[in-house]
C-alpha cells in the first residue's frame, strides 16, 4: 500500500500528511471545561442587586430573630405587664422607651411578641417547605418514572387539585381542631401538589431528551445522569419552592387565624398578631398594633419571594451563558 | 371536540362524587358538639343521646351516607343547627348566592380586562419605566399575604376616598372597594402570564421576519403576538376562578357582604356542622366546574392540544 502511494504521488506531498499519535492528555483537554454549576449560579445571582441587598437584610433579620431572646433586657412575649405603682395592667401602652413596639390590649410586650411570632411562623414555613420538597420530589419522581403509577397518581392529583386550597385547608383545620400540629399537617397535605407536578413534568421532558439518550448510549452511569443532567434542572424549582413556602404559609396562617382556625392565642405568631391588630385598627391611636407586625411580615414575605425568584433564575443552567 | 368535552364532563362528575363522599365522611370525624343548638354542658347525657339520635349521627356511616345522597338528590341540604337553628340550609343560602355570584363574576371580568391590558402594556414597554412599576405591583401582590394588604386597603383607602367601610345593599358606591379588592390578585396573575407569553412570542423568528418585511410594530403586536399569546392564557383562567373563590371568602367577610363566603366564616366560627358541610361542598363543586370550563375553553382556543391523552402526557 505505502509503496504504491510513493510511486503515484510526488515526494513533497507525502510530508503533508502524517498520522497523529494518540495523546491521552490532549484528548482530555477537549473534554475539560471550567464550568462549575454552583459557581455560575452564585455569579448570576450576584448580578441581581435588589435580591442581594434583600438577602443581606434577610440574613440579618433571621439572625436577629433567633438571637433576640438571648439578648439582655428582653421581655417575655406571653407575660402580662402591670404598672409597678398602681398594679394595673399596661393595656394598649403606645410605643415608648420601655416597650419599643408598645403593648397589646392585655398588656403584653409587642416587641418580643413580634419576634417570637416570627420564629413560630418561620418554623411552620420551614417545616412545610422541607416536607414539600421531600414528599413532592418523591411523588413527582415516582409519577414521572414509574409508568404503572402514572394513571393512578394523575387521577389522585386531579381530585385534590380540583378543590380550592383554601377550602381544603379550612376543612382540615376545622376537623382536626386548631393547633400548631394541625396547621403544619394541613399545609403539608396541600403544599406538595405543585412540586410533584412540576418534577413529574420536568422528568418526562428531560428523561427522553437526545443528550440523555446519548449519555446513556455512551455508558454514563445512572447516578451521573441524575446528578449532572437531571438535577440542575430541578435545583431551580426546589429552591424556589422552599423560598416561596415561607410567604405562602404565612399568608395561609393569617387567613386561617382570621376565620378562627389559627394557632391558640397563647402562641404568638404573625397571624395571631395581625389578627389582634385588626381588632384594634379602628381607633387611630392603636393602629401601631397592626402596623408593626404587618411591616415585619411584609418585609419577610417580599424578601423571600424576591430572593427565591432571583436564585431560581440564577440556578437555571440556561441563564448561565 | 364533543367527545373530549363529554369525557371531561364525566371526569368532573366522578371527581365531584368522590369529593362529596370524602367531605361527608371527614365531617363524621368531628366531635359531636357541633350538633347542639343549646350549650353543650347544660344537657344531661340522655338528652344529648336523644338529640344525636334524632339527627341520625349515631347510625353507621354507610346508612348516613346513603341517606345523605338521597336527601341531596331531593334537593335537601340539611338543617342549620347553630347559625339559625332549625332553618333549612337551602333557605339560608338562597338569598346569599346572588351576591356571591355578582361579586365573583364582576371581579373575574375586571381582572381579565385590566390584567390582560397591563400584560400587553408591560410587554410593549419591556425593561422601561412602566414595566418595572407593574412588575413591582405583581411582586407585591404575590408576596404579601392578601389577608394583610386587603386589611390596609379597607383601612386607608376608605379614609382617603371616603368610600363606605362596610357593604351596604342600597348604596352602589359600597360595591366598588370589595370588587376592586377581589380583582387585585387576578390582575397580577393575568398580567404576569400575559407579559411572559408575549415576551416569549416576541423573541421568535417569525416576528423578526415580519419586522424585516416592514410590518408596523402595532400590526405585529395585534396580529401575531397578541393572538398567539392568548392561547396559553386560557390555561390561567381556571386558576383565576379558584383564586377569586378563595379571595371572596375573606373579602365578603371583611366587608360584611351577605354572601356565601362570609357565611362560611360565620358557620366555622360558630361550628355549625351541616352548614359548613354544605358550603364546603358548594365551593368544591365550583372549583371543579371552574377547571372544567377552563379546560374546555383551552381546547376551543388551541386546536393543537392533544385531546385524546390529556391526563397522561401533558
Amino acid at each position: 500500500m505505502s509503496n504504491e502511494r510513493e510511486i503515484l504521488e510526488p515526494v513533497e506531498q507525502q510530508d503533508l500528511f502524517t498520522f497523529a499519535k494518540f495523546d491521552e492528555q490532549a484528548a482530555e483537554r477537549i473534554g475539560y471545561s471550567d464550568y462549575s454549576y454552583w459557581g455560575s449560579t452564585v455569579r448570576v445571582f450576584m448580578k441581581n442587586k435588589v435580591a442581594v441587598s434583600l438577602l443581606v437584610v434577610m440574613i440579618g433579620l433571621l439572625a436577629f430573630t433567633f438571637i433576640q431572646p438571648f439578648l439582655p433586657n428582653q421581655k417575655d412575649p406571653t407575660k402580662i405587664y402591670t404598672d409597678p405603682v398602681t398594679g394595673i395592667q399596661l393595656r394598649n401602652h403606645p410605643p415608648s422607651k420601655e416597650f419599643w413596639f408598645g403593648t397589646n390590649s392585655i398588656g403584653q410586650d409587642l416587641w418580643s411578641r413580634v419576634w417570637s411570632g416570627t420564629r413560630t411562623s418561620l418554623l411552620i414555613g420551614i417545616l412545610v417547605g422541607i416536607w414539600e420538597v421531600c414528599f413532592g420530589i418523591t411523588v413527582g419522581a415516582l409519577w414521572g418514572y414509574v409508568r404503572q403509577l402514572d394513571a393512578l397518581i394523575t387521577e389522585l392529583y386531579n381530585i385534590i387539585n380540583n378543590v380550592p386550597t383554601t377550602i381544603v385547608l379550612m376543612l382540615l383545620t376545622y376537623i382536626m381542631r386548631p393547633s400548631f400540629q394541625t396547621m403544619v399537617l394541613a399545609m403539608c397535605a396541600t403544599g406538595w401538589l405543585g412540586m410533584a407536578r412540576f418534577v413529574r413534568n420536568q422528568i418526562i421532558i428531560i428523561r427522553d431528551r437526545e443528550y440523555n439518550l446519548a449519555s446513556r448510549c455512551l455508558g454514563t452511569p445512572t447516578y451521573r445522569i441524575i446528578t449532572k443532567n437531571l438535577l440542575p434542572y430541578l435545583v431551580s424549582v426546589i429552591v424556589l419552592r422552599m423560598a416561596l413556602a415561607i410567604p405562602s404559609t404565612i399568608g395561609w396562617e393569617v387567613f386561617l387565624t382570621y376565620i378562627g382556625l389559627g394557632l391558640p392565642l397563647d402562641t404568638p405568631s404573625l397571624g395571631n398578631l395581625v389578627n389582634e391588630g385588626r381588632q384594634a385598627m379602628m381607633s387611630p391611636s392603636l393602629r401601631y398594633q397592626l402596623i408593626f407586625p404587618s411591616a415585619v411580615l411584609s418585609l419577610i414575605t417580599i424578601s423571600f419571594y424576591v430572593i427565591g425568584n432571583a436564585f431560581s433564575d440564577a440556578s437555571d443552567p440556561r441563564n448561565h451563558f | 371536540m364533543l367527545r373530549y368535552a363529554l369525557r371531561r364532563l364525566w371526569q368532573s362528575f366522578v371527581t365531584v362524587f368522590i369529593v362529596i363522599t370524602l367531605v361527608f365522611l371527614l365531617m363524621r370525624l368531628l366531635p359531636v358538639e357541633g350538633y347542639f343548638a343549646e350549650s353543650y354542658d347544660k344537657l344531661t347525657p340522655e338528652q344529648k343521646e336523644a338529640i344525636l339520635k334524632s339527627i341520625g349521627v349515631l347510625d353507621p356511616w354507610y346508612v348516613q351516607l346513603r341517606r345523605f345522597y338521597s336527601d341531596l338528590l331531593h334537593g335537601d341540604l340539611g338543617t342549620s343547627i347553630v347559625y339559625r337553628p332549625k332553618v333549612p340550609v337551602r333557605e339560608i343560602l338562597a338569598p346569599k348566592i346572588p351576591y356571591s355570584v355578582a361579586f365573583g363574576l364582576s371581579a373575574i371580568a375586571i381582572s381579565l380586562v385590566l390584567g390582560l391590558g397591563m400584560g400587553v402594556w408591560q410587554a410593549r414597554d419591556k425593561g422601561r419605566f412602566w414595566d418595572k412599576v407593574w412588575t413591582g405591583y405583581i411582586v407585591f401582590i404575590n408576596a404579601v399575604p392578601s389577608a394583610v394588604y386587603l386589611l390596609f386597603i379597607q383601612l386607608y383607602v376608605t379614609q382617603i376616598t371616603k368610600l363606605p367601610i362596610l357593604f351596604d345593599r342600597d348604596r352602589p358606591i359600597s360595591w366598588i372597594l370589595p370588587i376592586i379588592s377581589m380583582s387585585l390578585g387576578g390582575i397580577a396573575g393575568y398580567a404576569m402570564w400575559m407579559r411572559r407569553f408575549m415576551v416569549d412570542e416576541l423573541n421568535k423568528d417569525y416576528i423578526r421576519l415580519a419586522r424585516a418585511k416592514g410590518m408596523s410594530s402595532t400590526a405585529i403586536m395585534i396580529k401575531h403576538v397578541l393572538r398567539n399569546a392568548f392561547v396559553p392564557m386560557a390555561q390561567y383562567l381556571p386558576t383565576s376562578v379558584l383564586l377569586t373563590i378563595s379571595g371572596s371568602i375573606y373579602i365578603e367577610s371583611l366587608y360584611s357582604i351577605p354572601g356565601m363566603g362570609g357565611l362560611l366564616v360565620d358557620a366555622i366560627q360558630r361550628q355549625d356542622n351541616p352548614l359548613v358541610q354544605t358550603l364546603v361542598l358548594i365551593y368544591s363543586t365550583l372549583g371543579i366546574l371552574g377547571l372544567f370550563l377552563g379546560d374546555i375553553l383551552m381546547a376551543i382556543f388551541d386546536p393543537r392540544i392533544k385531546l385524546e391523552r390529556r391526563g397522561g402526557s401533558r
